[in-house]
């Protein structure tokens, strides 16, 4: 028992170093992208490390008319959820940590708690700048869950037809290849719910076209800007976190293969060429889905970013649960 | 949004990263919808006019320079035309078309930093950090004319003073074939992409009769279909002698609506029109001098000799720049006023902002190419009360300052 205790202690400092460190390697790679295709240098990969370093030195101002209790835990709470997201979240062919007691309805909970947080962060700045972007976060939330929803649940409803004990276990979707169970038209529809998730991650990790809660120009930082120090700092982390467990659910709905499945390998050096494995893989989906998106487009005004997001990515992930739901009644792919 | 929902305040200014110079914003809104709004500018008032009351008229020339730090050529340039008026002085042909090539050159470097900060306005910075670099290039081409790349100090009383030599011409000639290129991408760019028109079309709208009924000029005022260019309704430097027609938005998109959209097109489009400008002055450049008289010292002699007042009007890229100066027998100017552009078109923010998204105020105020430094020329201090304070004042303010920090 004691044992046990021990080692999800051990696991959970690991994987919150884990989800740290690998998510501002992430934002790195992400600013030193951005700026190879906008023509410039960009900073040095290291470059969010040392931005957390000098926010961990500032000053931390808690503004006058501000809630201190709720603005200063809003921060915590939101790094604690961004790292408890990991410990259902697996890394290469590691299994989650808590696999056993949480599946992906439950991370789609999770993945909200973040930006909750920085709602009601931002609500207790007492700011009109930051009251305007937690109202705006609210509706950005509102605005992606269904789309993200329909992704999710269309694959784990996918593979309980194919006869899958657990459908909705994150071992059970990351060691099962939901691309070789559906058929053509569920490739189809995969396509199109790969696309859906694709837009999901930047309205998620409030990067340009969906970053309107914290709108440089428009809020100044928005429900972040009277956040300074060791606060704003947490909320950076946080964010850092998120693109980590974003890029990982990708990777687990949609790229679940490890080179350990076609190539015979002692235990541990599959362990770690799946991990490495993993890495690009999450780098190729920040690359496409944050990279590339926001180095391409204009922020979005927020009632465009509903339209976009309740219309057309909604009919677009619809298609996609349409014709898996088909795939599956004309038994095309695996049926049971 | 409802309109049970009680509006509140959100201030912008006078520093915000959506502005680029301090002025404050008051915004009344409802939940995202701006229902008033007010503003106060003055917050960079520099004295300049009183500075240049102090001065001859060889070094206001350098002080207007300094006016604004874009449009430097169109300040000094409407002054010179004021003095030259009053005192007589007959520029010569040759400086005439070396002052449209730098003012045109201005505007090609002008409109670029404008789309350049637009695109960061609707938080696209791809294409921001793109103008930006295209911009270089004007700003080379200037720096081998002029020697400077800001403040550029060519323009003086009675002409320029550098000329542009023939071994100059073919670099400017590869410059401006470099931007032939590039601002067909830059038009596309700007004018076709998906979510820049989303953003800008039907944006911060004012018809051809707000535009006239609120005085406004220059691109603002084209792009609303109100015909008015200050080189060609009262051509100076070589404009007269130039072919050019007037840029309004429907030679673009076909129609006239005076929004944002059609200020990015009037902007991009003059850009392709400076450069057929620079390359009529280039080839129809007169020989000769470029300045009136070498020797400064008679230059100011005349200065001093001259009476009279007079105004002196230029196109600056944001719109009409006007000077008046009047001389009474002395060494410096009796008045000297500066109306730049944005004094005439701030009012119409008033018009275009009402009852817009939050999202879209960032974009609205800079689509008038604001400049506060030009604009903010009177210091009210107190209860409407205003004053000049003398060195003597301020030695005695800041000695009873230090007196009383001492507490003695």
């Amino acid at each position: 028992m004691l044992t046990a205790v021990m080692a999800a202690v051990v696991g959970c400092i690991g994987i919150a170093v884990y989800g740290i460190v690998f998510g501002l390697f992430l934002q790195g790679i992400d600013r030193k992208f951005a700026a190879r295709m906008q023509a410039r240098v960009g900073p040095p990969i290291r470059q969010p490390f040392i931005d957390i370093g000098k926010l961990l030195c500032k000053d931390n101002v808690v503004p006058e008319g501000a809630l201190g209790v709720v603005f200063n835990a809003a921060p915590l709470i939101a790094l604690a959820a961004s790292v408890t997201i990991l410990l259902y979240l697996p890394v290469g062919s590691i299994m989650p940590l808590l696999g056993e007691w949480g599946d992906i309805v439950l991370i789609m909970y999770l993945l909200t708690v973040p930006a909750l947080a920085m709602v009601a962060g931002g609500f207790a700045s007492g700011s009109p700048y930051a009251t305007v972007g937690s109202q705006r976060e609210m509706v950005t939330m509102i605005a992606y869950e269904f789309p993200l929803a329909i992704a999710i649940i269309a694959i784990a409803w996918r593979l309980s037809v194919a006869g899958i004990a657990d459908p909705f276990l994150i071992s059970t979707i990351a060691q099962t290849s939901v691309w070789s169970i559906a058929g053509p038209f569920g490739w189809l529809g995969l396509l199109l719910l790969l696309l859906v998730l694709a837009w999901v991650t930047p309205a998620e990790l409030s990067r340009v076209p969906c970053d309107t809660p914290e709108a440089e120009t428009e809020l100044a930082g928005g429900l972040l800007v009277e956040y300074s120090g060791r606060n704003l700092a947490l909320f950076s982390l946080s964010a850092a976190v998120k693109t980590v467990a974003m890029a990982t659910l990708a990777v687990v709905l949609f790229l679940p293969w490890n080179p350990s499945w076609y190539i015979a390998m002692a235990p541990t050096t599959a362990i770690v060429a799946d991990a490495l494995f993993f890495i690009i893989k999450v780098v190729l989906v920040v690359f496409f889905s944050v990279s590339v998106i926001r180095v391409m487009m204009a922020r979005l005004r927020i009632n465009h970013l509903v339209t976009l997001y309740w219309k057309y990515l909604g009919i677009v992930g619809l298609a996609g649960l349409v014709l898996i739901v088909l795939d599956a009644m004309l038994g095309m792919g695996v049926v049971a | 949004m409802s309109d049970s929902k009680p509006s509140y305040n959100i201030p912008i200014g006078p520093i915000h990263p959506a502005l680029k110079e301090p002025i404050l914003f008051t915004f009344k809104i409802n939940g995202e919808v701006v229902e008033d709004l007010d503003f106060a500018p003055g917050k960079v008032h520099r004295g300049i006019e009183w500075m240049g009351m102090r001065r001859n008229p060889v070094q206001i020339a350098h002080l207007c320079d300094r006016i604004c730090g874009i449009c430097g050529v169109s300040h000094t340039l409407a002054f010179c035309r004021a003095v030259e008026q009053i005192a007589e002085i007959e520029v010569p042909e040759r400086a005439h078309y070396v002052r449209t090539i730098v003012a045109e050159l201005e505007r090609i470097q002008s409109h670029l930093l404008w789309a350049g900060v637009a695109a960061h306005e609707l938080g696209f910075d791809t294409l921001f950090h793109l103008a930006w670099r295209v911009r270089e290039d004007a700003m080379d081409l200037l720096e081998l004319i002029t020697g400077n790349r800001v403040n550029y100090g060519i323009v003086q009383v009675g002409g320029v003073r550098r000329d542009i030599t023939e071994d100059q011409f073919p670099k400017v000639e590869k410059t401006l074939a470099a931007y032939e290129d590039i601002t067909k991408k830059l038009l596309k760019l700007f004018l076709e992409d998906t979510s820049i028109k989303v953003r800008c079309r039907d944006t911060g709208l004012m018809t051809r009769k707000q535009a006239l009924e609120l005085c406004t000029v220059g691109p603002t005022a084209r792009a609303s279909g109100l015909e008015m260019d200050v080189r060609l309704d009262a051509p100076y430097a070589a404009y007269g002698d130039l072919d050019f027609t007037m840029v309004l938005p429907d030679q673009y998109a076909g129609e006239i609506r005076g929004d944002v959209y059609d200020r990015i097109v009037v902007r991009l489009l003059e850009v392709v029109q400076s450069m057929s400008i620079i390359r009529q002055c280039i080839d129809n450049m007169p020989p000769g001098v470029v300045m009136w008289e070498q020797k400064y010292a008679k230059i100011l002699a005349t200065c001093k000799k001259a009476e009279g007042e007079a105004f002196g009007r230029v196109e600056a890229p944001r719109g009409e720049c006007f000077h008046f100066v009047r001389m009474n027998k002395s060494e410096s100017p009796e008045a000297w006023k500066v109306k730049a552009s944005t004094y005439s078109n701030q009012m119409s923010w008033l018009t275009m902002l009402k009852n817009e998204q939050i999202a879209d105020i960032p974009i609205i105020v800079a689509s008038i190419d604001p400049c506060m430094s030009c604009t903010d020329r009177v210091a009210v201090i107190g209860n409407g009360t205003s004053g000049i304070l003398t060195k003597q004042d301020l030695h005695r303010l800041s000695v009873e300052k230090t007196r009383r920090i001492q507490g003695c």
